[in-house]
């Protein structure tokens, strides 16, 4: 690790100095909640030169994930002799029926785990309940939704099955780059993911669309290098691929781990939040191991998309407003009554901003007059 | 969610392992790193370690990220001296980056 990267006065130091020479501003995107936060909860926004902004992409997985997906694991957890486990960020994204907290409030049995493996050990340590691991996320937390299952196969469970609504990060930043619709100049890429999928998946950003993609880790510090970075390849015209987290990603990633996710799971169409139908962007159970599949096992039927018309999250997590030009956000929607999941989410652009930026969000809403609202996030 | 945090493994056992998080012990999976041994840096993401991490960096990320969390309490404790006493206690025996560059 190069440490003076990582100091902080000097990278802004560094970015002030080069920001001039920028030939207009620069629109730079994130694509991972964990970024979005930690990029606010540094104050990096507020630090940027104003010429170079940082814009967050579909990057939360609960934010991209579909409302007809909320919709069926909120519809699963009040099944009969059911307990749902899922991860704590899921717990109150409110569905058309309400959130799994409602659920939970009517009398359903519905779990905050840690990992995937808490669920296994909850199944195999209670028979007579059928338990349901509704799994999210993009590839750092699908690994561990594989090892779940051949787990609960090696035990031969009957009672435990995963409701997969896991998503693939190339297909959504390939529809975001090819809509046209957000213009962006570079790519702060995920650095966790990264490990798992290995840096060189990113090189299809910068040989098919020529913008340079820089992989970081998580504090501000980092963040703040890789906008650097990205601002010195802009202007030296050197689209490429950098790697600025190699203590942890590697070109290749971790391939032990792809393989498991390749075993378990194959890829399939998927409908995201804001970008509709993306084919091959989810992953599904390959049939060897349908009998864990949720869905085959209690027979779900897929909900129709039915959102919040009001709602701009969808609009949000593709860039193509921020979380001021929403008219619902900071009045009706706070995170003490959020109306979307970019709000209910903690790693969710709208809640990052009310927490961290609202006097700046407020600021950007008065100098710049909010756009008609889309018809709902879904086009 | 891809939060990911940094700990070394005190004890494996199979694929299971005790990983020590700045000093909280956790029970984590070693499922996806075939080959962990004790000692070894990794990177645990929602109870399963995810990488090994190359011990060299460990050592001077973790310095890094102390450096921040003191000028963090720092902050804390011009706007809410109720916090200071907590903030102090974060790890003082950590060597800062200064002292691991020496």
């Amino acid at each position: 690790m190069n440490r003076t990267i990582l100091r902080h006065p000097e990278v802004l130091e560094r970015l002030r100095e080069l920001a001039p020479l920028l030939p207009r501003p620069m629109r730079f995107m994130e694509v991972c909640g964990t970024h979005t936060v930690n990029a606010f909860r540094s104050g990096l926004h507020s630090l940027l030169p104003e010429n170079v902004s940082l814009l967050s992409g579909p990057g939360c997985p609960v934010c991209v994930t579909s409302q007809g997906d909320i919709d069926l694991i909120v519809q699963v957890a009040s099944l009969p002799n059911v307990t749902l486990c899922t991860y704590g960020d899921m717990i109150r994204v409110t569905g058309h029926d309400g959130s799994l907290a409602d659920a939970r409030a009517a009398g359903a049995d519905v779990r905050i785990i840690y990992s995937a493996l808490d669920a296994v050990k909850f199944a195999s340590e209670n028979p007579r309940r059928q338990v349901v691991f509704a799994a999210v996320g993009f590839e750092t937390t699908t690994p561990p939704s594989a090892v779940a299952v051949l787990e609960a196969d090696k035990q031969s469970l009957d009672n435990f099955t995963v409701l997969a609504s896991h998503k693939l990060i190339m297909p959504a930043m390939r529809a975001l780059l090819s809509s046209g619709e957000v213009e962006v100049d570079g790519f702060v890429c995920p650095g966790h993911v990264a490990i798992i999928t290995g840096s060189r998946v990113f090189q299809e950003v910068v040989d098919g669309w020529h913008l340079p993609c820089v992989i970081t880790g998580f504090e501000g510090p980092q963040i703040a290098a890789a906008i650097l970075r990205l601002v010195e390849l802009t202007l030296r015209n050197e689209p490429a691929l950098e790697n600025l987290y190699p203590q942890a990603v590697t070109d290749e990633g971790n391939t032990f781990a792809m393989k498991l996710i390749d075993k378990v799971f194959e890829p399939v169409d998927a409908t995201w939040r804001g970008l509709a139908l993306l084919s091959d962007s989810g992953l599904a159970l390959r049939s060897a191991y349908k009998r864990y599949d949720a869905r085959t096992r209690f027979e779900l039927v897929q909900p129709e998309e039915r959102i919040n018309k009001a709602c701009a999250c969808g609009d949000v997590i593709t860039g193509r407003i921020s979380p001021g030009q929403c008219r619902l956000f900071g009045t009706v929607c706070t995170p003490a009554r959020p109306m979307g999941p970019c709000m209910v989410s903690s790693e969710g652009t709208c809640s990052a901003w009310f927490k961290y930026g609202r006097q700046s969000a407020a600021a950007t809403a008065a100098r710049q007059p909010a756009e008609p609202q889309t018809q709902g996030a879904q086009r | 969610m891809c939060l990911a945090v940094p700990g070394q493994l005190l004890e494996v056992t199979g694929d299971q392992a005790l990983a020590s998080l700045h000093g909280n012990k956790l029970r984590v999976s070693t499922a996806l790193i075939p080959g962990a041994a004790v000692g070894d840096w990794v990177l645990i993401h929602a109870g399963f370690a995810i990488q090994k991490l190359e011990g060299t960096d460990v050592e001077e990320a973790f310095a890094i990220l102390h450096d921040i969390a003191v000028a963090e309490a720092a902050t804390i404790r011009q706007t809410d001296n109720a916090t200071v006493d907590q903030a102090a206690a974060f790890k003082p025996s950590r060597p800062t980056r200064q002292e691991v560059s020496r």
